[in-house]
């Protein structure tokens, strides 16, 4: 019985210090992955000019869709906003814009300024929508396929790295 | 200049703890009972030379010799003379040295405080006190140097962190690591007690006043953090089960295992092995909460910066430790009986241990566990209060009630003659809960059963001590301790029962109605202080069941060197309860978020705690006296 | 007579522990979910943008007659376990809420087989 609890006793000690060690190299930082795989469901998102209201359909239509949140006052997402204009050349990727937080005049100028990469942009003034797709801080970038299943989420401004990744997904 | 003297004292410390290892095991060799006069010359060198390190640091500090990396990143010119004494220790290298004073403190009056004890007992704990020293002195050394240099000398340094600079926060590193640091020595006079079979009571007696001294340190520690966490932080609570909490506290419930252990022990002459475990127990969770804490495996409101080089220096540490005093204890170990009567105080001694340990490992399980699912699963999830309270509270109900009853029964083998007067303080404490309840209108079970226990805690507290005066008994701190836990779970359970918090998001001029409250956002001033602007709310709260109007002063302020912005809780605290209000700016908007919050028992909660520290303060010096 | 007293006493004492209801409480909500973009505050302990809008969630999803724990499956949905203080009686938690009561348990039967040894000798 003692031999036992010794054993037992020296196996947990050591189980504990592997597991430490192993987690000392483990970034702490949080991503939130949660999203992918699963599907979209609650979509009431008004479009921009507010006339209109965006539901699965909008989706339905392409293989893929970059959802991209984004606002005028935001500015990594003036870093990645090249990135979106190229993306937006591609015919197999439709780009969706949800404007977070923002005013519509100074979310226009913002456009206007820098170009539109989005087949269609939706607004969400208050923030709370965003919320639906898992958003904690902006930009924040979602790819979905034609089922809206989520297949990847980017946090923080895409870089080239996302955009080569990306291509590949939709290729 | 500065950084020199202190790197060369640092190498003399390295070579006086060698030194004293070998001195100490060629003096064990040699027959007779006393140790020569040059370990007693060499360790009070030693003690002397490490507070001339430590002053150094502190004096460069003082003189913001930005010179060494510690001091530009840690201070700046137009910090208080306070903060720039305590900035010396409130970082991580600072800290180190700290450690390290302690140690070496704690080596040197165990070593001259124990002179009645057998000489190799305490050469041996002397060389295991330095084996922690060295390893402490070169992770130093290796990697946590205080005194490196930066080259060439900044004007003006980085360490201006407005939270940072408090009272009570510059006292707290001190505190706890008097309680924490403060049980290595009983972890190296176990080790000794093993190897030289030095067991039993004397033991005993050699270690109890040091486990009282540190546990009395740990728990100020610990009160003083919390202090701090209500007053600065701003979310109005003082335990938010964050894992530094956590780590603060695992120590605490061994330590107070341990010296309820060490009663019986001495009176009795049993469970040496047990409390061996313990002593050693108390010390690895001290060096494990260290490490969780810097090695940037956790993710808290209070971590240091992270540096997984450190993680592994520390690991390694843990784990020479940690084996080392496995075998020890493994290759010593030998079957005892015991002689335990179930109704007696040894019985109860036992109990409390049980339910320490209880709550030691649900502490910690709770602590390390999204570590592990983190590791082994890649799907990190978080263990909060919700966890804790659920499961603790329920076990500190019973066990309240233990501690009230626990004291009062004799020692080997109890009657039944005081069960009527348990039964009568018990009714007691129902009718006061009923009585509170029928005024205040309570709420769960638990929360019912947790103040019904707590005063049956108190009430019998109380009898015992009349009793005590009455007869002049010497159980006075006992008595103070239980009594004050006791009051201690009372005012936490009210102020958690009967705590109003509302949140509300108000424009200036706005008027929000809410239970028996209102409270306006009358106005919003902009003043200039020296090196911050500040945004003070001006609201008035209006207590309509007891017309009063007070009024509270959040504040936001916004620091240029760093740029930081802060928010200042506005709390107004009297006897019965404190108002706190916080209010911080939306984006975009000019709303603000505005937090109010009714705290009753906050003061109370501090007493009962300081009064808990007290208790064991006095045990201390009744075991003084009566040495 | 004295046990008619004491059952009573006991009798009012809960009785009227059950007299307040308990309704859904939102700033027990708040200090439930964490602020993820903060060093370990709760939602309702924090100032930060992201809080104020998972505030204004919670509040509409309470209107909307969710319950407290709709609420934390829809937040851990959205956002992963981690968002969640209260760990979630899964497989992969159940050891976490098990274990102390385990503990518990074996520490009793360990006391219990210490002070029986005496007992056993007579």
């Amino acid at each position: 019985m003692q031999k036992v609890i010794k054993f037992l006793t020296t196996l947990i000690f050591l189980f504990v210090i592997v597991v430490f060690y192993f987690s000392l190299n483990k970034d702490p930082s949080y991503q939130t992955n949660s999203l992918v795989g699963k599907k979209l469901v609650e979509l009431n998102l008004e479009n921009f000019d507010g006339d209109y209201n965006l539901s699965t359909k909008d989706f339905k239509k392409n293989n893929f869709t970059l959802i991209n949140f984004w606002a005028s006052w935001c500015s990594p997402c003036r870093v990645e906003h090249p990135i979106l204009m190229s993306l937006s050349k591609s015919k197999k990727l439709k780009l969706v814009g949800i404007n977070f937080k923002d005013k519509k005049n100074n979310a226009k100028k913002f456009l206007n300024e820098l170009g539109n990469p989005y087949n269609l942009i939706a607004k969400d003034e208050i923030g709370k929508k965003s919320v639906n797709f898992g958003i904690y801080g902006i930009p924040e970038s979602i790819l979905v396929n034609k089922e809206m299943i989520v297949i990847k989420k980017f946090i923080g401004p895409l870089n080239t790295q996302d955009y080569n990744e990306i291509l590949k997904i939709i290729n | 200049m500065l950084s020199n003297l202190g790197n060369i004292l640092l190498f003399i410390n390295v070579f006086l703890s060698v030194l004293i290892i070998y001195f100490a095991s060629q003096n064990i060799k040699t027959s007779g009972n006393s140790i020569s006069e040059t370990i007693y010359q060499t360790t009070l060198l030693q003690t002397t030379l490490i507070f001339g390190c430590f002053f150094t640091l502190v004096a460069a500090f003082i003189t913001s010799d930005f010179s060494l990396i510690n001091v530009f990143e840690n201070s700046h010119t137009s910090k208080p003379l306070l903060y720039k004494i305590s900035g010396s220790w409130g970082n991580h290298e600072g800290s180190l040295m700290l450690w390290v004073i302690i140690l070496t403190i704690f080596s040197f009056f165990f070593l001259i405080n124990n002179k009645t004890h057998p000489k190799n007992y305490r050469l041996f704990t002397l060389i295991f006190q330095n084996i922690i020293i060295l390893g402490f002195l070169s992770f130093i050394l290796f990697n946590s140097n205080p005194f490196t240099l930066i080259s060439p000398a900044p004007k003006e340094g980085l360490g201006l962190n407005p939270i940072l600079q408090d009272p009570a926060l510059a006292i707290h590193p001190p505190l706890l690591y008097i309680g924490f640091v403060g049980s290595s020595i009983y972890f190296s006079a176990a080790m000794a007690s093993l190897i030289t079979n030095y067991s039993e009571k004397f033991f005993a007696k050699s270690i109890k006043n040091w486990v009282l001294i540190s546990w009395v340190f740990q728990t100020l520690g610990i009160l003083v953090g919390s202090i701090w966490a209500y007053y600065e932080l701003g979310w109005g609570g003082f335990w938010f089960w964050d894992p530094v909490e956590n780590a603060s506290l695992l120590p605490w419930f061994a330590m107070t295992a341990l010296f309820h252990s060490l009663i019986v022990l001495e009176k009795r002459n049993v469970l040496y092995f047990w409390v061996i475990i313990l002593c050693l127990l108390t010390f690895v969770l001290s060096v494990t909460g260290t490490f969780l804490v810097r090695s940037g495996i956790l993710n808290s409101v209070h971590t240091f910066a992270n540096d997984p080089n450190r993680g592994i220096y520390m690991l390694s540490f843990l784990c020479l430790m940690i084996f080392s005093s496995l075998f020890l204890l493994f290759k010593k170990y030998r079957k005892n009986n015991y002689n335990i009567n179930f109704n007696s105080k040894e019985t109860y001694v036992l109990i409390n241990n049980w339910f320490m340990l209880f709550y030691l490992l649900t502490v910690l399980i709770g602590t390390l566990y999204p570590i592990f699912t983190d590791a082994l699963t890649e799907n990190k999830i978080s263990v909060g209060p919700p966890f804790y309270n659920a499961v603790i509270i329920p076990v500190v109900v019973i066990f309240l009630f233990f501690m009230a009853i626990g004291p009062n029964v004799k020692w080997i083998k109890n009657k039944f003659d005081n069960l009527i007067s348990f039964i009568i303080i018990f009714i007691l404490a129902l009718i006061i809960n009923f009585i509170i309840v029928y005024f205040f209108k309570s709420f769960t079970i638990l929360s019912n059963l947790i103040i019904i226990s707590s005063l049956f805690l108190i009430i019998s507290s109380l009898i015992d001590l009349k009793k005590s005066l009455e007869k002049s008994k010497f159980d006075l701190a006992r008595i103070i301790s239980h009594l004050s836990f006791g009051f201690l779970i009372l005012f936490i359970g009210l102020n958690h029962n009967f705590s109003l918090e509302e949140d509300f998001n108000m424009k200036v001029g706005d008027t929000k109605s809410f239970n028996n409250y209102e409270i306006k956002f009358k106005k919003l001033e902009v003043k200039n202080f020296k090196n911050y602007k500040s945004l003070i709310g001006d609201l008035e709260i209006k207590d309509k069941k007891m017309s009063q109007i007070k009024t509270l002063n959040p504040e936001i302020r916004i620091y240029e060197s760093p740029s930081t912005l802060t928010y200042e809780a506005a709390i107004k605290t009297n006897i019965i309860k404190d108002y706190y209000l916080t209010m911080s700016n939306i984006d975009r908007s000019d709303f603000y978020n505005i937090k109010f919050q009714k705290k009753p028992m906050m003061f109370w909660i501090w007493v009962s705690c300081m009064v808990l520290a007290i208790g064991g303060f006095l045990r201390v010096f009744q075991n003084a006296k009566s040495n | 007579m004295k046990i008619i007293i004491f059952c009573f006493i006991i009798f009012l004492n809960l009785s009227s522990s059950y007299a307040a209801k308990k309704n859904i409480d939102q700033n027990q909500i708040y200090k439930n979910l964490r602020c993820l973009v903060c060093q370990g505050q709760s939602i309702s302990d924090s100032n930060s943008d992201f809080a104020q809008t998972i505030k204004l969630v919670v509040k509409d999803l309470i209107k909307q007659g969710k319950s407290e724990k709709q609420i934390y499956t829809f937040m851990a949905d959205k956002y992963g376990d981690w968002i969640v203080y209260k760990p979630q009686l899964n497989k992969q938690n159940f050891i976490l809420w098990v274990l102390p009561y385990v503990i518990l348990l074996g520490g009793g039967l360990v006391i219990f087989s210490i002070i029986r040894k005496k007992r056993k000798k007579f």
